[in-house]
């Protein structure tokens, strides 16, 4: 009888070592040791990722949004499978900063795991006391702050849905947070970059795109909508377009500011593709959900990924879609396809001698 | 701790209208105690459908000629679950657990209802053993809509000291509710402690007669996950904790069992005002 063992994939001896790449990242010169992150809303504070990966392995933890005081968020259903996707209507429910710093926060620091922490307000006012509780904090390396959840009861409250209104969050969360501080912006508005351009005008170091789309799903036995709060925020690889398209403008207007992309990440591939289209480093959210071992798994595929094609550093891969010519890719490899194979890989180390020097003062 | 595993399929079988997938995957059956769930990835590496199915875990062996297994049942009530229901053995399939808190057993011998709806009952029967072994009397009550939904009615006559069925259409059993003759049965066993999995209108209607009879009553709460391992937060449920306050806790982390007399049963689906953390001007957005 042939019978393949089956493999335990998730434990810390199971991530393995990357291929040398330097996968470093710089973000608003804060230095990460790679450019992939978990994703805000997707994996708690860390801790219950615990089981399946290294939390210090990751370039860094994106927290849950943390508000000011406990919120019970919204009623159920607040989930609904969609074609590669989900639609989610939580509304940032948490147990508020104190909780935070007093349980989480301390954690992910003795882990060794850099805090992304990301705080959500439902005023301009408790943005600013949130950045400032976070002051002095030990292992907070950035803060993104969520001017976009869409599950809010009033759409006038999507603060990144107004270039003024998101202005104003980031400017107060500016005046009070001593680390730099990330602007996370919705695609669910006609000009994605001009709310990125008050957005950094107001002082934002760096951006983080993009949120959920705004969706809504029925069901057609009960013939109501299947969600309590009746539209919810897509997720998951459906959006990935969408995000990609984002990112591409933002960096396009704006290719000194730094992002984080994140938007239905599954591979290393769907990773490398956001780094193309000019995020620096990469958020996993969705796919966490699928695969809790997925943000160490897609760090592996990427350090591969860019073996392959003969990157020696992560950074020289960031926006390098808005000007690789063709003949940059290795002959035979598809750069959104499967890995060249072997044979293909040997016959282009030539020219992949010649892909790797790039303009390092362009690409930051 | 939960593993995640990328098993494979051991058997496949019918079960009335169930089936009962029996999964290699080392790593979760020393830690699996009675009330433990996986969740299992669905529809293969590409697939369009990311989210976990959360199953109780029916048995678990730690060593066979493979190593450790472990069995869930499930009913195919959507895509998920269809493709679930056409894997072959040798497949692979990918598997966290044990996931969640487990049933707790009695310190001294205790005379121990278990009551099931569906194929709810499942995880009962790893509880039913581990209470045996402490020495507890095990009574059963078992519910299902027709004779074929019926799950272990005869592994449970086996264990049991007494097994009452009951259906919706008196296919087998009584016709009736497996709530309707609990009161009878509490009485004439002299039932101290009653554990129950199903769906959440019985486990309202048991919790509720327990509480008549004044003992404890532990239910297994079937709530929809996305995950599994408490990131999602979309499994929650309105419960009293040990402060006398309400949370919507998740039902994966805190539960699946719970004391059922601390569950808002009148508010589930909604987020009662009195919560910590609800919305001052209402309840209910």
């Amino acid at each position: 009888m042939t019978h393949t063992s089956p493999v335990v994939i998730a434990s810390r001896a199971a991530d393995a070592p990357t291929p040398d790449v330097d996968l470093v990242t710089d973000l608003a010169g804060v230095t990460f040791p790679n450019p992939i992150f978990t994703a805000s809303g997707c994996a708690a504070a860390g801790r219950e990722l615990a089981p399946y990966l290294d939390v210090a392995g990751l370039g860094g933890i994106v927290t849950k949004s943390i508000m000011l005081r406990a919120r019970a968020g919204r009623p159920t259903p607040r989930m609904a499978e969609t074609p590669s996707g989900m639609l989610n209507s939580i509304g940032l429910q948490g147990p508020g900063i104190d909780s935070f710093l007093d349980n989480d926060l301390p954690w992910l620091h003795e882990q060794g795991a850099r805090a992304v922490v990301s705080i959500a307000g439902s005023s301009v006012d408790e943005f600013g006391k949130l950045a400032q509780r976070l002051r002095g904090r030990k292992g907070v390396a950035l803060v993104e702050v969520n001017i976009s959840c869409p599950n809010v009861e009033d759409r006038g409250q999507v603060f990144a849905c107004d270039p003024k209104a998101a202005a104003a969050v980031i400017s107060v969360v500016r005046r009070n947070a001593d680390v730099p501080v990330f602007a996370k912006l919705s695609p669910d508005v006609t000009d994605i970059v001009e709310v990125a351009e008050s957005c950094v005008r107001a002082g934002a170091h760096g951006l983080s795109l993009i949120n959920t789309l705004l969706g809504l799903a029925i069901d057609t036995t009960t013939m109501r909508p299947v969600l309590a709060g009746i539209t919810g925020g897509l997720s998951g690889p459906a959006i990935r377009p969408v995000a990609v398209r984002c990112i591409w403008q933002v960096h396009q207007a704006l290719p000194e500011v730094p992002i984080i992309g994140m938007g239905g990440v599954r591979t290393g591939l769907d990773a490398l593709e956001m780094l193309l289209a000019g995020a620096s480093a990469v958020s996993v959210g969705t796919a966490v959900f699928n695969d809790p071992g997925a943000p160490a798994r897609i760090l592996r595929e990427l350090a591969e990924a860019l073996a392959h094609r003969g990157v020696e550093h992560v950074s020289d891969v960031v926006g390098l879609a808005h000007r690789a010519p063709e003949q940059l890719v290795p002959e035979g490899a598809d750069p959104l396809g499967d890995e060249p194979s072997v044979e293909q890989e040997s016959s282009s180390l030539g020219q992949r001698e010649r892909t790797v020097s790039f303009d390092h003062e362009e690409t930051r | 701790m939960p593993v995640q595993v990328r098993g494979e399929v051991l058997s496949l079988r019918r079960v009335g209208a169930y089936h009962a997938m029996t999964i290699v995957a080392p790593g979760i059956a020393e830690h699996t105690r009675p009330g433990h769930f996986v969740a299992v990835a669905v529809g293969g590496e590409e697939t369009a459908m990311l989210l976990r199915r959360a199953f109780s875990i029916y048995d678990v062996s730690e060593r066979g000629v493979f190593g450790g297994t472990v069995e869930f049942v499930f009913s195919v009530n959507g895509k998920g679950t269809a493709w679930l229901a056409g894997r072959h053995p040798h497949d692979p399939i990918d598997v966290v657990g044990p996931l969640g808190r487990p049933f707790s057993l009695p310190r001294d011998p205790a005379r121990c209802l278990l009551v099931g709806g569906g194929y709810g009952t499942a995880p009962l029967f790893m509880l039913g053993r581990a209470l045996a072994q402490r020495g507890c009397r095990i009574d059963f009550a078992l519910g299902a809509s027709t004779e074929d939904r019926l799950f272990g009615a005869l592994e449970a006559k086996r264990m049991a000291t007494s097994l009452a069925v009951t259906t919706d259409d008196g296919s087998s059993g009584e016709k009736g509710l497996v709530s309707d003759v609990l009161p009878d049965l509490m009485e004439r066993n002299r039932v101290e402690v009653v554990y129950a999995c199903g769906p959440m209108g019985m486990l309202r209607a048991v919790n509720d007669i327990a509480s008549d009879f004044e003992i404890p009553c532990q239910v297994a709460v079937e709530e929809s996950m996305a995950c599994g391992i408490g990131v999602c937060m979309t499994c929650v449920l309105p419960v009293v904790g040990d402060d006398g306050d309400t949370r919507m806790v998740r039902s994966c982390i805190e539960g699946p069992v719970f004391q059922g007399d601390r569950i808002r049963w009148a508010d589930l689906g909604s987020v009662p005002s009195d919560t910590v953390g609800a919305a001052q001007d209402s309840g209910t957005r």
